[in-house]
């Protein structure tokens, strides 16, 4: 259906064809493109760099948030500073980025990193939080303590928590990623999308536009969503 | 004595930072192998009690020695079988029972047969591979007293253990535990507002006075261990600790209802499927 006006309105507007193209237009570039590998080049580098941020973000929003919640110094300190800077937009980061690190590579795995790692320092800090007070008693009367401690019942009993974060924090660092690559070249969905702009070839948008929202959907709708259900069906939780 | 609570204070500060004493100078001895109960009105500090001797809390004087050493932490000797089963819903029954054998380093064959034999004991062998959500209440409850005993403790501290069944699952775990009681010979130390529950099971019942938490009077239970006692004995028994506690259940309602409540002694009878004393 949408397809269907797409085309029509396409072939009928008054607009040149670079800037308004049609859907078959669209569909051959995209095809062109997967096929002489542009495009895939672009997804592997862009899926490379947010894995590696992504990465990161979880392993120091973990490391964080169990500082924050073990130690009410550390709360009282870092943890106000966090919920400030999680209200920052993460490409706010980009310029200081470059003037670190320069325009490149490492200044968007920066700004990729930091998106997410706020997110991911609040939700693990309130999933640790959370732990129902019952299962620490029952671990503790078993012996359990210190790391033991963490690892099999405050790290489990915040699955759910963890995982609704890691959500958010996907969402952000993506978001953080394009903006970045779009800025900063370098390679990348961002890149080629920038670079369609520039050589007018509107078809090379909309194509790396499609992918780019498959990408996210598919992320979003079938790991988390997925991870999501797992664990609320493991846990018998409506 | 192996269990001696001695002296034991213990204050909490409420929401206005006032410090409220919950227990005041509590001082009780337990042998090896007895069969305590407590019994007293809401919140009078049963459970603040059983967490200090489980090493979960700490008091503010006085000091808990089993065995002659002195309380300090929680430790797989002294297990706390909680009011809600409290299993791990991300481990299966089978995982939750050996939860504590691994900490203990137990291989991992050996804690498997041990829990399998003991989940057979309490009846749930063809749940061992379930989540904790696919279970009913009591056999949660069931899973949770497995746990406990599968660590061969020497103390088992249960807090209202079964006040969450309904009557029936409740029976059938009454005659479990005092045949793993009497199997074991484990040490149990058990909390509950049902004084019939507290009759029957147990040889020695503490009966507290509240606000703040102390001991008003200790009645031993005429012995049960060899058989059934008859019906009148027990009821007498119950009356017993009826009459002893009324005095504190009033001074609860009245605190809590103002003081034009009087407590109603004679609305109160026995009904045979009744949880006597369930309402305090
Ligand atoms: N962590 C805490 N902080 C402040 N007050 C507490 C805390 N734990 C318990 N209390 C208070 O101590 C008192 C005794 O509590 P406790 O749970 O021991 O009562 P209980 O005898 O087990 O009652 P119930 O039969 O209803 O379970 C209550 O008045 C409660 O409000
Ligand atoms: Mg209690």
């Amino acid at each position: 259906m949408i397809a269907g006006i797409w085309e029509v309105t396409s072939r009928l507007s008054s607009l040149p064809d670079f800037m308004f193209p049609s859907l078959t237009q669209v569909l051959e570039t995209l095809f062109k493109g997967l096929m002489s590998g542009q495009i895939t080049e672009a997804i592997g580098k862009s899926l490379g760099r947010i894995l590696i941020g992504f990465m990161i973000a979880i392993i120091v929003g973990l490391i964080l948030g169990y500082f924050i919640w073990r130690f009410k110094l550390v709360e009282d300190t870092l943890g106000f500073v966090v919920t400030a800077l999680q209200s920052i937009p993460s490409i706010v980061w980009f310029p200081l980025a470059i003037i670190w690190f320069g325009l490149n590579d490492f200044s968007i795995l920066f700004i990729v990193t930091i998106g997410a790692t706020w997110t991911m320092t609040v939700n693990a800090t309130s999933g640790f939080r959370n732990v129902p007070q019952l299962y620490q008693r029952v671990a503790k009367t078993y012996g359990s303590t210190g790391f033991h401690f963490l690892r099999t019942v405050i790290l489990p009993a915040s699955v759910p928590q963890i995982i609704s974060g890691l959500r958010i924090a996907w969402a952000f660092s993506w978001r953080a990623l394009m903006a970045g690559e779009l800025l900063g070249g370098g390679g990348g969905l961002g890149q080629l999308l920038e670079m369609g702009r520039s050589l007018g070839q509107m078809d090379l948008v909309i194509s790396v536009m499609i992918i780019i929202a498959i990408i996210g959907t598919i992320v979003d709708n079938v790991v988390f969503s997925r991870l999501e259900r797992n664990v609320q069906l493991k846990w018998g939780v409506k | 004595m192996y269990l001696t609570i001695d002296g034991i204070e213990k204050s909490f500060k409420n929401e206005k930072k006032e410090s409220i004493k919950v227990l005041d100078k509590i001082n009780i001895e337990v042998e090896k192998g007895s069969f305590v109960s407590i019994v007293g009105p809401s919140g009078c500090g049963k459970s603040t009690l059983l967490y200090l001797i489980a090493g979960l809390d700490k008091a503010d004087t006085g000091e808990i020695r089993v065995a002659g050493k002195k309380v300090v932490k929680p430790g797989p000797e002294r297990v706390v079988v909680f009011q809600e089963a409290g299993l791990f819903p991300w481990l299966t029954v089978l995982e939750n029972v050996t939860y504590g054998l691994k900490l203990k380093k137990m291989p991992k064959e050996e804690a498997k047969a041990k829990a399998l034999d003991i989940l057979k004991m309490v009846h749930l062998s063809r749940y061992v591979d379930s989540y904790p959500h696919q279970l009913s209440g009591g056999m949660k409850q069931r899973v949770a007293i497995a746990r406990a005993l599968v660590m061969e403790p020497d103390i088992l501290l249960m807090d209202e253990p079964f006040s969450a069944l309904d009557e029936q699952t409740r029976m059938v775990l009454h005659k479990e535990l005092l045949e793993i009681w009497r199997k074991t010979k484990v040490t149990i130390f058990f909390v509950t507002h049902n004084i019939r529950e507290a009759v029957q099971l147990s040889e020695k019942i503490i009966v507290f006075a509240t606000r703040p938490g102390k001991i008003k009077e200790t009645i031993s239970v005429p012995s049960m261990k060899d058989g059934v006692m008859p019906d009148s004995v027990t009821l007498h028994t119950e009356q017993r600790v009826l009459s002893i506690l009324q005095e504190e259940i009033e001074k609860v309602l009245k605190e809590e209802m103002g003081n034009d409540y009087s407590f109603k002694t004679n609305h109160i009878h026995r009904d045979d499927s009744g949880d006597m004393g369930s309402h305090i």
